[in-house]
């Protein structure tokens, strides 16, 4: 049987668990059926050229995970930002763990998606958002057929949450290979402010093949800093579904550190709805063996006198392989669009691949677009400088590595993550970094 | 110290420098002066050894070692420092940093450890204030966004933490004010020994009231055409370079 076989009566099984004619129900429906339809993405797709899924789906995925792991907190405390200082959505292998969760509904909502879907209460919320900036293509349809599990998150208006929110999903390994699906609802209110980071990790060196879905909303003038920390085990493939609506006013802005894993595609999409909108999306990636990561951004100018900033740089270490695909489209009315692409790629070893490729569709006349794509070497006079005050070739390109990757960090607005990140890039490409003054 | 000795040298099959004799012992200064494009940072750039460079006659000693052959990290680890006229600007890499970096690497060279952090940190003090460098300065990013003067103070400043033997300070007083240019200068004399040397390459005479050259050179289309003391700069400040033009013919 195939996983797409195994999935569809897996979801025929889940079906006598469901809420009956609700809409959510309806959504699932339909979204099975696209599923059924479409299947899993092959590289006959313009989108999916450069990505192929083949070997990963002839895993024998476990979908649902049979028994219950816990997973103890000195075990895992390295994979928190802050053991106090944060709100924490804790999964284990798609299970809510609320050992090591620390949850809210003190004037804001940091809870799980299981109680939003059944509780009345949320019932307006789910109505009004759900699945509304999803797109319907086949991996997001077959999240939301299979919506059970993730992280809900309210900020209502004009709430400063005061400190990050940490989405965190383990996997330890309990089955030989798991596939995982959590769907991650955010709704900031109008001018509340928010920062979430979310990653995904193994705590073995079974399989793991994650398709996620998150939807956030922001309404106006709200504020939205999210960072998706992709550090995962070489045995951990990752399938992000990132859907962003921006109302008039609002800024957004996405970090993605992508470090780790087997092979991770990253379907970011940004809408913008009104005016004046801010959207910023930067990566830093930093790859090694086989490994392979793919960024498919889209950024949707829809309303005018909006603006967006794309940063992207990699590195590229023996086999591995790269794909930066962006897409803007601004559409007729989205005039005084002010939209900028930059992608940068720096290939250590003759092995690495590359594969870049902007897009721009611009119906309106009145824009500002720019895009730039660099793959290169090392810049000769960086490196004769370096080298000129006694460090040798190899650390004077570490040094420059680490320096090109660093730049992305100076818009990272927690301290506590920069500096992490700083030290994750630093020991990746072996630089001793020390001390500052 | 150093002994350059009928030296041609030059990128793309072209010799820039024709053949250049040059001898500087410990406890000189000299001065490099010549019109724009007569080789001066080409030579420059020989002696610390820039790939892009080819040597195709003559070689240069340092301590009585043929260095031709050597990697820049090599010939800066033997103490040959140069002060760039153009210092290459590397965001996301601090002044600190990089310092540390030059120092621990050419201490691994040697063979030593590294040098402890508190020592540094009492070193990088001492040099900032002699050259009255802004300790914020030291946490930027190199050389991003500096002023030209800043950039210089800097290349002075990394002088100053890594003591070299030989300094090759290029055109170090363009793009400083006269405030500037005697901190400068302040510096390069203070950090002056009877044990090292060195070649200030220049334009104008006015760099050398701060720092005194014991020798004068005019370097004419990659050829020392003309060598004499502090004096011979004045001269050229006064007369330019034509009339040396002309006493060749």
């Amino acid at each position: 049987m195939s996983f797409k076989d195994k999935l569809l009566s897996s979801y025929i099984a889940l079906e006598d668990y469901l809420e009956f004619d609700s809409p959510l129900h309806d959504i699932r429906n339909t979204a099975i059926k696209i599923f059924e339809e479409k299947g899993f993405p092959s590289k006959k797709e313009e989108a999916w050229k450069y990505t192929s899924l083949n070997s990963l789906l002839k895993n024998d995925y476990s979908v649902y995970s049979n028994k219950e792991r816990n997973v103890e907190l000195k075990n895992v405390r390295k994979y928190f930002l802050h053991e106090i200082d944060t709100y924490k959505l804790v999964f284990v292998d798609g299970v809510y763990n609320s050992f090591l969760s620390e949850t809210t509904h003190d004037t804001l909502d940091v809870c799980l998606m299981s109680s939003a879907l059944n509780k009345s209460k949320y019932k307006p919320i789910i109505e009004t958002y759900f699945n509304k900036a999803a797109k319907s293509d086949s991996l997001t349809a077959l999240n939301t057929a299979f919506t059970k599990e993730g992280a809900y998150i309210h900020i209502p208006a004009h709430k400063e949450v005061e400190k990050p929110i940490e989405i965190i999903n383990f996997s330890t390994g309990n089955e030989a290979s798991m596939f995982l699906q959590p769907r991650n609802l955010i709704v900031v209110g109008e001018n509340a402010h928010v920062q979430i980071i979310e990653r995904h990790q193994s705590l073995s060196s079974n399989e793991v093949l994650t398709n996620s879905v998150t939807e956030i909303f922001a309404e106006k003038r709200a504020y939205v800093d999210y960072y998706k920390i992709q550090t995962d085990e070489a045995t951990a493939s990752l399938i992000d579904n990132t859907y962003i609506s921006q109302q008039r006013d609002t800024v957004c802005r996405v970090h993605t550190f992508a470090f780790g894993g087997n092979l991770v595609r990253n379907n970011l999409n940004f809408y913008q709805n009104g005016e004046h909108c801010d959207s910023t999306l930067k990566g830093i990636t930093i790859l090694e063996s086989k490994q392979h990561v793919d960024h498919n951004t889209l950024v949707h100018h829809i309303a005018p006198n909006c603006e967006s900033h794309q940063d992207y740089k990699g590195l590229f270490a023996e086999s591995s392989t790269g794909v930066f695909n962006g897409k803007i489209i601004v559409e007729k009315d989205a005039q005084k669009t002010d939209a900028f692409q930059q992608n940068n790629n720096i290939l250590i070893d003759d092995k690495a691949t590359i594969n870049a490729k902007p897009q721009l569709e611009i119906f309106a006349d009145d824009v500002k677009c720019s895009h730039g794509c660099t793959i290169g070497q090392f810049d000769e006079d960086a490196l004769f400088y370096l080298r000129s005050r006694g460090i040798g070739l190899k650390e004077a390109k570490a040094l420059l590595m680490y320096a090109f990757a660093n730049t992305v960090l100076e818009s990272v607005k927690i301290p506590e993550l920069k500096v992490r990140i700083n030290k994750l890039i630093a020991n990746k490409i072996g630089v001793s970094l020390g001390f500052e003054l | 110290m150093l002994k350059i000795k009928d030296l041609y040298a030059g990128f793309e099959g072209k010799d820039i420098l024709q053949g250049i004799n040059l001898e500087v012992k410990a406890g000189e200064v000299h001065a490099i002066m010549g019109p724009n494009g007569s080789g001066k940072s080409t030579l420059a750039s020989v002696v610390a050894g820039k790939d892009e460079y080819e040597v195709s006659r003559g070689y240069i000693t340092f301590e009585n070692e043929d260095i031709s052959e050597l990697d820049p990290e090599e010939r800066a680890h033997k103490g040959i420092f140069l002060s760039f006229q153009y210092p290459v600007e590397i965001p996301g890499v601090s002044v600190t940093n990089f310092i540390k970096t030059a120092i621990n690497e050419t201490r691994k060279a040697k063979g030593e450890e590294d040098m402890p952090a508190s020592e540094m940190l009492k070193m990088i003090k001492e040099k900032a204030d002699m050259l009255e460098i802004d300790r914020k300065f030291l946490s930027r990013s190199l050389n991003e966004g500096f002023s030209g003067g800043e950039k210089k103070r800097n290349e002075i400043f990394q002088m100053a933490m890594l003591e070299p033997k030989l300094a090759i300070l290029d055109e170090t007083d363009s793009g400083l004010d006269i405030d500037a240019l005697k901190i400068v200068a302040n510096g390069v004399n203070k950090l002056k020994s009877e044990d090292n040397a060195v070649v200030v390459i220049t334009h104008y005479q006015r760099l050398l009231d701060y720092i005194v050259p014991d020798f004068v050179h005019v370097l004419m289309n990659g050829k020392i055409v003309k060598s004499g003391t502090k004096e011979l700069a004045y001269e050229l400040e006064e007369k330019g370079y034509d009339w040396i033009k002309e006493e060749l013919v």
